[in-house]
């Protein structure tokens, strides 16, 4: 759900719209480091990725279906730098290209997901990963409880975001229930697909999984 | 003498088909399926400027207090004016707008949740407050999008994404944004062809049971858009890629330029400031 214009007031905007910026700073230095000059087309057909993967229905019951937001999957598939780049782009362009989400709400919209959605998703995904045994099933039960917080997370930003310049008269705390009840229903669906999509990818080519410290295996050498 | 007239018309049918065949090409892919082709003055003006112009007047619009009911006319009129001098078909216009609707919804409960005064209306009591705080963000909201449809129907993704460079969105971030584009349809492709393979399978996805099947495409999709990101970048370092992609300094703009561009902001501030008079 991207926010449109006119539902947040200015300040409220611009304040998120700098802590993003800051955010994609950190980002782009982060991404530096770790792609080098692989950045540009990794995180770029990464972007692709999460916008086709967005569009790939998942059928729930009765006609419904559901789809992937992507946030810690990107996290765990290519580390949070990345991952944040490639969704604010996606952000931006859908905003730019689509009107998907309004041009003055971008800096509200990518921090709810690009920035929370990603290093919340990240952070617990970390400390799961620290707390299990060191082994490929970990990485998808991690990635599984990344992609069901990190939907709430992103949800209570933008109820954060509602308490400091929102023009409804909803109360904060029926709004934070509302949006945080839907939004664990949702991180159910996010949990499982993550969790899914990244046992897929473990299973053939988990040298691509950023979030699969593989140090147990180093080179040997047999005589 | 029929036969001729038959054979006229066939033969106008004829050239006019191959003068929308001998058209110069319209790029109508995935990455702009908004953007329309027509030659327009709002088409043929600079990116950036558009998009300076189109961000003004949005934030004059959210600045607006809600009560103002004649500013938003106002700014309505002006919106539809530019769409309309762009060529882009109403009915397009307000079709495309529709996006917004599940904001909507979140608008049309309001007013039946709150506190304060109470209006009826019909069968419905519904509380002033929560009425105009609902009408101020599908207003708003309108409108925005209506702004955001108006550029993006004018400006071919290309030029929007330069004239972002332009505007110093970060170069890796242009960089990204521009594979993206360039890859999008490429990996949808690919995501089709995943589709149709699953399908003369005998695949049909009706439930959470088939989650796995549709998780693996997903995996095999991102091994596939990787594996395309290392080819890509492999192809560039070979051509002599360093980090930055070389492009040429575009012409300085003439004042005649922005100042067509920016006539949309710069009406809507002024209509902004007379109410802010009146109102005093």
């Amino acid at each position: 759900m991207h926010i449109p214009d006119g539902f947040i007031d200015l300040p409220t905007s611009a304040i998120f719209a700098a802590a993003s910026a800051g955010a994609i700073t950190y980002s782009l230095v982060g991404a530096r480091k770790q792609l080098d000059e692989k950045s540009a087309p990794l995180a770029g057909l990464t972007a692709v990725f999460i916008f086709a993967v967005q569009m790939l229905n998942f059928p729930v019951a009765a006609g419904t279906s559901g789809h992937l937001l992507g946030g810690a999957l990107a996290a765990v598939l290519v580390g949070p730098y990345a991952a944040t780049l490639a969704l604010t782009v996606v952000l931006v362009m859908q905003g730019f290209l689509f009107a998907d989400g309004g041009l003055s709400a971008i800096g509200l919209n990518v921090f709810n997901m690009a920035v929370l959605g990603v290093w919340g998703g990240y952070a617990v995904f970390l400390l799961v990963r620290k707390i299990l045994p060191k082994n490929k099933s970990s990485i998808s039960i991690a990635a599984a409880i990344a992609g069901l917080i990190s939907v709430p997370i992103a949800a209570i930003g933008f109820v954060f975001q509602y308490s400091l310049g929102a023009t409804a008269t909803f109360s904060v705390s029926a709004v934070l229930g509302a949006m945080v009840g839907t939004h664990i229903l949702i991180g159910i669906g996010e949990a499982i697909i993550t969790a899914l999509t990244v046992s897929a990818v473990m299973a053939s080519r988990s040298d691509l999984v950023f979030g699969w410290e593989n140090k147990t295996s180093t080179l040997e050498i047999r005589n | 003498m029929r036969f001729p007239v038959v054979y006229s018309y066939c033969f106008v049918v004829r050239t006019l088909k191959i003068k929308v065949e001998t058209r110069h090409h319209h790029g109508h892919d995935v990455g702009e399926r908004l953007y329309i082709h027509r030659h327009s003055v709002v088409h043929s003006l600079p990116a950036h400027p558009k998009i300076i112009a189109a961000l003004l007047f949005i934030f004059t619009v959210v600045a607006t207090p809600i009560t103002w009911w004649f500013n938003f006319l106002g700014y309505f009129v002006l919106i539809v004016t530019v769409a309309i001098t762009a060529k882009i078909p109403l009915k397009t216009l307000f079709t495309r707008a529709l996006i917004e609707i599940p904001f909507v919804f979140f608008a049309i409960l309001m007013p039946f949740f709150g506190k304060g005064e109470v209006v009826s209306v019909g069968p419905f009591d519904l509380y002033q407050e929560g009425l105009i705080a609902a009408a101020g963000i599908l207003i708003k909201g309108t409108l925005g999008v209506l702004t955001a449809i108006t550029l993006s129907t004018s400006t071919t993704a290309r030029e929007m994404l330069r004239g972002l460079e332009k505007l110093k969105l970060p170069t890796l971030m242009v960089q990204i944004a521009s594979f993206m584009l360039r890859y999008v349809n490429v990996v949808n492709d690919e995501m089709e062809r995943m589709k149709v393979a699953r399908e003369s399978r005998g695949f049909t996805a009706t439930g959470i049971q088939h989650w796995k099947v549709l998780a693996t495409a997903a995996g095999a999709l991102f091994i596939r858009s990787y594996e395309r990101g290392e080819r890509v970048h492999l192809a560039m370092l070979s051509r002599g890629y360093t980090g930055v992609l070389p492009h040429e300094e575009p012409p300085k703009l003439s004042k005649s330029i922005w100042f067509t561009a920016l006539a949309l902001p710069i009406s809507a501030i002024t209509i902004l400031a007379i109410s802010l008079g009146i109102n005093k």
